[in-house]
């Protein structure tokens, strides 16, 4: 059933076709003997949030990485903004699930960092990183250090991070897999706010299927052994609605239900 | 320290000390041991001498050449072999046997080398203190959070940047660990190489005060030495403690 509802969306797609921020086509990565990534091909459509979502080991984080420039790929090739990716670029920015900030910097200089390795004068990075430090609610918290906060606020700094250098898309590996319930439920609803309100595109590594349907516009369901995109579900109907009964929504439901059946056997 | 429920401040053991090597002293016991009291007023009359000043001044420079070149030297050498595995597989095995080797024997070596004077002082220095402060580097970077490397490169940082932004800044709390334990040795060093070549500095200044049989001027130049050395060591481990809030932390 799943395989119906693929080819129907692969012909869904190539007659609505979408501009895409990134395009991913017959990408392979082997760690020595072990194949991460096999033919593997993915469109990101821009200013959508797509998610990849799949069981641990299937090379989620293999694909971001490749995709930031950050690993080469055995084979393949990867397009931002039509160009090929030869190693990092102003054009990705990624937001790490550790967090990656620096233990002897403060939030401000956190903030700015990315603007600061790209050479962006003290002043006007510094007038930035304020912004976006207020946008993702830490105003005050400029001259703390990382170890005074607490884990989700912590993130928020990953996060005002990448967006403060201003990149077409945003890389995200799990990032909200280290925070508590409440707040993850706070940041997948902020995280909706800024894919509408920002122009970027969203590429987003969760393992929780709940997390994928509720944010995404497009979901990506990667399978082991050979790693694949197995189905590309696109939870259309949901994003007109509002985010407070998102969780009650049938088509919700449904497609929960529906994802869960075709990951459940690679669980078990 | 607490006796009798009054609190003592730290080192006042030191005192107690102080009152043996008084008793022992006065007691006649030996011509070598002369009384505290009497060091302590020698100590006083010859800092103002020139020779002293002098012997002072040499050590001092060749003291803080010697760390400088090992700091220096050595700070980039770890964190070069803690980023890269082929330096790291051409030098470790020399800086391990260099670590241990009994650095004294090299000393004849140098003088030949370099000559009977403050040039073989330095190098013995440096050569005492960069061992550790290499090692020391290196498994500060070695120990790195990977994923702030990966930040940084993903940032587009220049090899550069990342050196100076993220490697030096990530080993700190073992770089100065390191620079602590390579100044203690450097004192070591710098006392031993002007012992062995004796023309200079304190070197100079030991073998009058031994050859005269001067054993208050000699104690009064240890005591001198000693002191040095230990504020030094304080002051270091005063400022580690300073940055090791976020060593556990990162
Ligand atoms: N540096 C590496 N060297 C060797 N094998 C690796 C390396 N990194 C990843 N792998 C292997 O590649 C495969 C994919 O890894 P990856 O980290 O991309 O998975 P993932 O989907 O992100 O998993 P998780 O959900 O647990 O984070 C795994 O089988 C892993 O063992
Ligand atoms: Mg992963």
């Amino acid at each position: 059933m799943a395989m119906l509802q693929t080819n129907a969306l692969a012909e869904d797609l190539v007659h609505h076709q979408t501009d895409n921020a990134v395009a991913v086509s017959g990408v392979s990565k082997n760690y020595g003997d072990v194949e991460a990534l096999k033919n593997l091909s993915l469109d990101f459509p821009r200013g959508q949030l797509t998610s990849l979502l799949g069981p641990s080991g299937c090379g989620k984080t293999t694909l971001l990485k490749i995709i930031a420039g950050l690993l080469e790929p055995t084979d393949g090739e990867i397009l931002v903004n039509g160009s090929p990716v030869t190693g990092p670029g102003e054009d990705r920015a990624f937001v790490f699930q550790d967090f990656a900030l620096l233990p002897w910097a403060s939030v401000l200089r956190n903030v700015a960092f990315g603007l600061e390795l790209r050479g962006v004068a003290r002043s006007e990075r510094e007038d930035i990183a304020i912004k976006y430090i207020k946008e993702v609610g830490l105003d005050g918290f400029e001259k703390s250090f990382p170890h005074e906060l607490s884990g989700g606020m912590r993130q928020r700094v990953g996060l005002a991070r990448a967006l403060s250098v201003d990149s077409d898309v945003l890389l995200m590996d799990e990032p909200f897999s280290a925070v508590d319930e409440q707040t993850r439920r706070k940041f997948q609803e902020d995280l909706l706010a800024l894919v509408a309100n920002e122009n970027k595109t969203f590429i987003f590594v969760t393992h929780s299927i709940e997390e994928a349907v509720y944010v995404s516009d497009q979901i990506a369901i990667l399978l082991p052994r050979p790693s694949r995109v197995a189905d590309i579900i696109r939870p259309t109907g949901l994003r007109e609605k509002d985010t407070a009964s998102i969780r009650r929504d049938p088509e919700y439901l449904d497609i929960v239900d529906e994802i869960w059946a075709s990951l459940k056997s690679y669980v078990e | 320290m607490k006796v009798f429920g009054i609190r003592l401040p730290g080192m006042s053991s030191l005192l107690l000390w102080g009152l043996l090597w008084e008793i022992v002293g006065r007691s006649g016991y030996s011509f070598f041991v002369p009384p505290l009291s009497d060091v302590v007023t020698t100590l006083f009359e010859i800092i103002g001498t020139a020779a002293f000043q002098k012997a002072l001044y040499e050590t001092a420079y060749a003291f803080c050449s010697g760390v400088f070149f090992a700091i220096v030297i050595g700070i980039p050498t770890g964190i070069l072999m803690g980023k890269n595995r082929l330096i790291d597989e051409l030098l470790l095995p020399w800086v391990n046997i260099f670590l241990s080797a009994p650095l004294t024997a090299l000393v004849p070596v140098l003088m030949v080398l370099f000559g009977f004077g403050m040039k073989s002082i330095i190098i013995t220095t440096t050569l005492f203190a960069i061992w550790i402060i290499i090692l020391n580097a290196r498994a500060g970077v070695m120990q790195i959070n990977r994923s702030l490397v990966e930040m940084a490169t993903s940032f587009g940082a220049t090899p550069w940047a990342a050196f100076s932004k993220i490697y030096f800044w990530a080993a700190l709390p073992e770089i100065l660990g390191g620079v602590r334990i390579g100044i203690i040795r450097a004192v070591k060093g710098v006392i031993i190489g002007q012992l062995l070549i004796s023309l200079v500095g304190f070197g100079a200044l030991f073998e009058l005060y031994s050859n005269n049989f001067l054993m208050k001027h000699f104690w009064a130049v240890l005591v001198v030495l000693f002191a040095l050395a230990f504020t030094i060591s304080e002051f270091l481990a005063y400022l580690e403690r300073r940055v090791s809030y976020y060593a556990a932390k990162r």
